[in-house]
């Protein structure tokens, strides 16, 4: 198999998602990972039951985010567990963490120290809200950084409550962009041979994922965004754009000519929207002719007229219908792992093809603890222990 | 003085619209040289492409340069012979090439990942498609909206009793684009030990399935669709009291925490009828009854309460409200691009490194602004 970050070590600290989540493409890649996990508990997210899909006694999500990962248990406030971890970090080329303000300067894991013991290492940290200003020691959850962050006053209709998106998008794309700048540090690595800090912020990474919007906000005199009234789509995007419901189930339009539309829809009352000016300031009206006409016919109906004509539509699929479609199953997303106790557990694969090949790994989700014989071999872990045989557990 | 991460690498953008360039401009920020090699007279579609009719200058929608800033800008007709023959030359002493046309589209000009390796077998030729390559969707158009609605996201947001309904926001554009990138750096690490190129293929689909991993996994276990609540729906896995709720003065947000300590802590006699376990089987009426309650008094009282108790709770707020407060401003993550004479606002790249924000106030091209440098530098050399 492909591997592009073969003989990268990355020493993964993180929790929940956010990290996790980057590590995890990090491993796909080819690069192997070290869960540092708190014994007794381990990754929170491991018994935090987010949802009320349990597999082997751990939450289905700890199984999706943490597969093709190795775990070690160590507790970072006990000295013998921190020299042994100090010892994988001196030869690691990642250290990835996600705790709140301070927490590492308290384990003396902090970036000057650990730089000290390998210059080379590339160290990445996600916070919530940066390590500075009034905010910087509320929690890091994905929701109320959507709630800070003005993201909920753009989805769904004008009428209706602020709402969130139904995914975490503000851990993955913090993810995604500590990701990014891991992998950037390393290419620098290999020329400059140095290695360096990456921070990000959940607040910047979700302020980022706005950027095309905030910057119309910016500089159009400060006016917030105004969802449409019907069928909400996009606040800034005019008619059609949309999900419709049809007589069988529903049809996404994105965007496209009103006045095509209204010729290929059969539907003459669109045809009065001459001035294409009017397709965003009129949307409303537009949206709801639409609404009553395409309730008329079923989805495939429709689909039948539209997409020979080239026009942005779609059926709107759940995953029930979704799993059925021949164009899910020739992409071969789906990826069966095994945990070490031959426990099998189907979720999704990285999906970033290289060289014509996907990316596949069988391993499931470490116990926790798992590797720590493995780990301590392969570092050459001295345990400082066994220097003193009289002190006991 | 910082070096910016990837000094050095030249990057061809043959993408147009969010997808493909907003992966240019994240390489860009980190510090590679990008050029977008566009068509002649038009150029990328999204040059006209505005949002609430914006425009940097007359030629340039306020859109394109958010998405285009800090990049350089060559024009070639790819369908003529001595166009394509400089665009070669450029390909030769390129390190990273993308584009996001249909699939079959690059071949047909002669600049496939095939034809260009023998040219430069040290590319990274990174491609975004819609669907992939193959199977019944191949050529549909790769749009956002649409690839929301098949993948089964629009089922993630709004309540129960809605339609499907989208993220406001371009995310299957933006995630390709993401994750584009990091197939690029890792490509570019292995390069450097093995001096390999690679080919990097994305899909809008992919990317967009790879953003729901979590639901998916599941739903596989599981066999459950997804199951929004019926009010105030936060994350279709979530228990209670998980969501947005409105109070007397606006909304405010909560995360996941005990109910016990919840029904005590806002003095919900209601609410203390339930237990942990009750979360998921009784969600919609833990949540009917914390939101009756909190219209009773206003968001500041109920923050107040609930942050004293170190419960995860925040305030819903608007951009105007966001932008006031201390804690956006400490983030500086507004800069300034020059066009022409006019100065405009925009984000700066979220990634910070050795500790510093990185800025840069290069607009984005006007079309072929680049044309001669770059024939100096990188054609005729």
């Amino acid at each position: 198999m492909v591997k592009l970050l073969e003989d990268i070590i990355i020493v993964d600290l993180s929790q929940f998602l956010s990290g996790p989540s980057a590590a995890l493409r990090l491993a796909d890649m080819g690069a192997q990972v070290i869960k540092i996990e708190r014994p007794d508990t381990g990754d929170i997210c491991r018994h935090l039951y987010v949802s009320d899909v349990i597999i082997e006694g751990e939450s289905s999500i700890f199984h999706a985010i943490n597969r093709n990962k190795q775990s070690y248990a160590a507790d970072l406030k006990k000295d013998t567990d921190l020299q042994k971890v100090k010892q994988i970090l001196q030869r690691a080329d990642v250290l990835l963490h996600n705790f709140r303000p301070g927490v590492m300067e308290r384990l003396g894991l902090d970036y000057d120290t650990v730089k000290a013991l390998n210059p080379q290492i590339v160290y990445a940290e996600i916070t919530g809200f940066g390590s500075e200003g009034p905010w910087k020691d509320l929690p890091g959850q994905d929701l109320l950084l959507q709630a800070a962050s003005g993201l909920t006053w753009l989805s769904n209709s004008q009428s209706e409550n602020p709402t969130p998106m139904g995914v975490a998008v503000v851990d993955i794309l913090a993810g995604t962009h500590i990701a990014q700048g891991i992998l950037a540090c390393l290419y620098r690595r290999t020329i400059t041979g140095e290695g360096g800090l990456v921070q990000v912020s959940m607040l910047e990474s979700i302020l980022d994922f706005q950027f095309e919007v905030l910057t119309c906000f910016y500089n159009d005199g400060g006016a917030l965004p105004v969802r449409s009234a019907v069928n909400g789509g996009h606040a800034y995007i005019a008619a059609p754009y949309g999900i419709y419901a049809t007589k069988d189930g529903h049809l996404a339009l994105a965007m496209g000519d009103i006045l095509i539309l209204g010729i290929l829809l059969t539907c003459p009352q669109l045809l009065i929207f001459e001035d294409s000016a009017q397709w965003f300031s009129r949307r409303d009206e537009i949206k709801q002719i639409l609404a009553n006409h395409l309730v008329i016919k079923s989805t495939a109906e429709w689909l039948a007229i539209l997409e020979p004509a080239d026009i942005w539509c779609a059926k709107v699929l759940d995953y029930q219908l979704l799993m059925h479609e021949t164009g899910y199953q020739e992409l071969n997303m789906e990826l069966v792992v095994k945990t070490s106790k031959g426990v099998a557990v189907t979720t999704t694969r990285c999906p970033i093809r290289v060289d014509g090949e996907i990316l596949v790994s069988e391993k499931g989700a470490p116990l926790l603890g798992e590797h720590n014989a493995e780990i301590d071999q392969q570092f050459n872990i001295i345990d400082t222990k066994e220097l003193h045989p009289i002190d006991s557990f | 003085m910082m070096q910016l991460p990837l000094k050095g690498l030249l990057v061809l953008e043959f993408s147009q619209y969010l997808s493909g360039p907003s992966a240019g401009l994240r390489l860009a920020d980190l510090g590679a040289r990008v050029i977008k090699i566009e068509r002649p007279k038009t150029g990328d579609a999204c040059r006209k492409l505005s949002i609430k009719n914006l425009w940097a200058d007359e030629n340039n929608s306020l859109l394109f340069h958010t998405i285009n800033r800090n990049k350089e800008s060559f024009t070639a007709n790819l369908k003529d012979p001595q166009d394509l023959k400089l665009v070669l030359k450029l390909i030769a002493k390129a390190d990273v090439v993308t584009h996001n046309f249909r699939p079959g589209i690059m071949e047909k000009t002669g600049l496939g990942y095939g034809d260009v390796i023998k040219i430069n077998p040290k590319l990274i030729y990174a491609e975004i498609s819609g669907y992939g390559k193959k199977g019944p969707w191949k050529n549909k158009p790769g749009q956002d909206l649409l690839l929301q609605a098949m993948t089964g996201l629009a089922y993630t947001t709004g309540n129960a009793n809605d339609a499907p309904m989208p993220f406001g926001l371009s995310i299957a554009d933006y995630m390709a684009g993401g994750q584009l990138v990091q197939g690029i750096l890792a490509a570019l690490i292995r390069r450097q030990k093995t001096g390999k190129g690679a080919l990097i293929e994305i899909s809008l689909m992919e990317s967009l399935l790879d953003f729901q991993f979590e639901l998916l996994t599941t739903y596989y276990s599981s066999g459950k669709g997804l199951n929004r609540s019926q009010v105030s729906n936060g994350n279709p896995l979530l228990g209670a009291p998980y969501g947005i709720y409105q109070t007397a003065t606006g909304y405010i947000a909560i995360a996941m925490m005990d109910i016990q300590v919840l029904a005590t802590v806002i003095g919900s006699k209601q609410l203390e009828q339930f237990s942990q376990s009750d979360t998921f089987v009784k969600r919609d009426e833990i949540k009917r009854l914390l939101g009756n309650h909190l219209l009773q008094a206003s968001s500041i009282h109920w923050l107040e309460m609930l942050q004293h108790h170190g419960l995860w709770a925040m305030e819903v707020n608007d951009w105007h409200e966001m932008t006031q407060k201390e804690a956006y401003q400490v983030l500086q993550m507004e800069q300034t691009l020059q066009v022409n004479n006019k100065s405009f606002t925009t984000t700066r790249c979220p990634i910070r490194i050795d500790g510093k924000r990185i800025f840069s106030s290069k607009p984005a091209p006007e079309l072929g602004e680049h044309q001669l440098q770059i024939q100096r530098d990188l054609i005729n050399q």
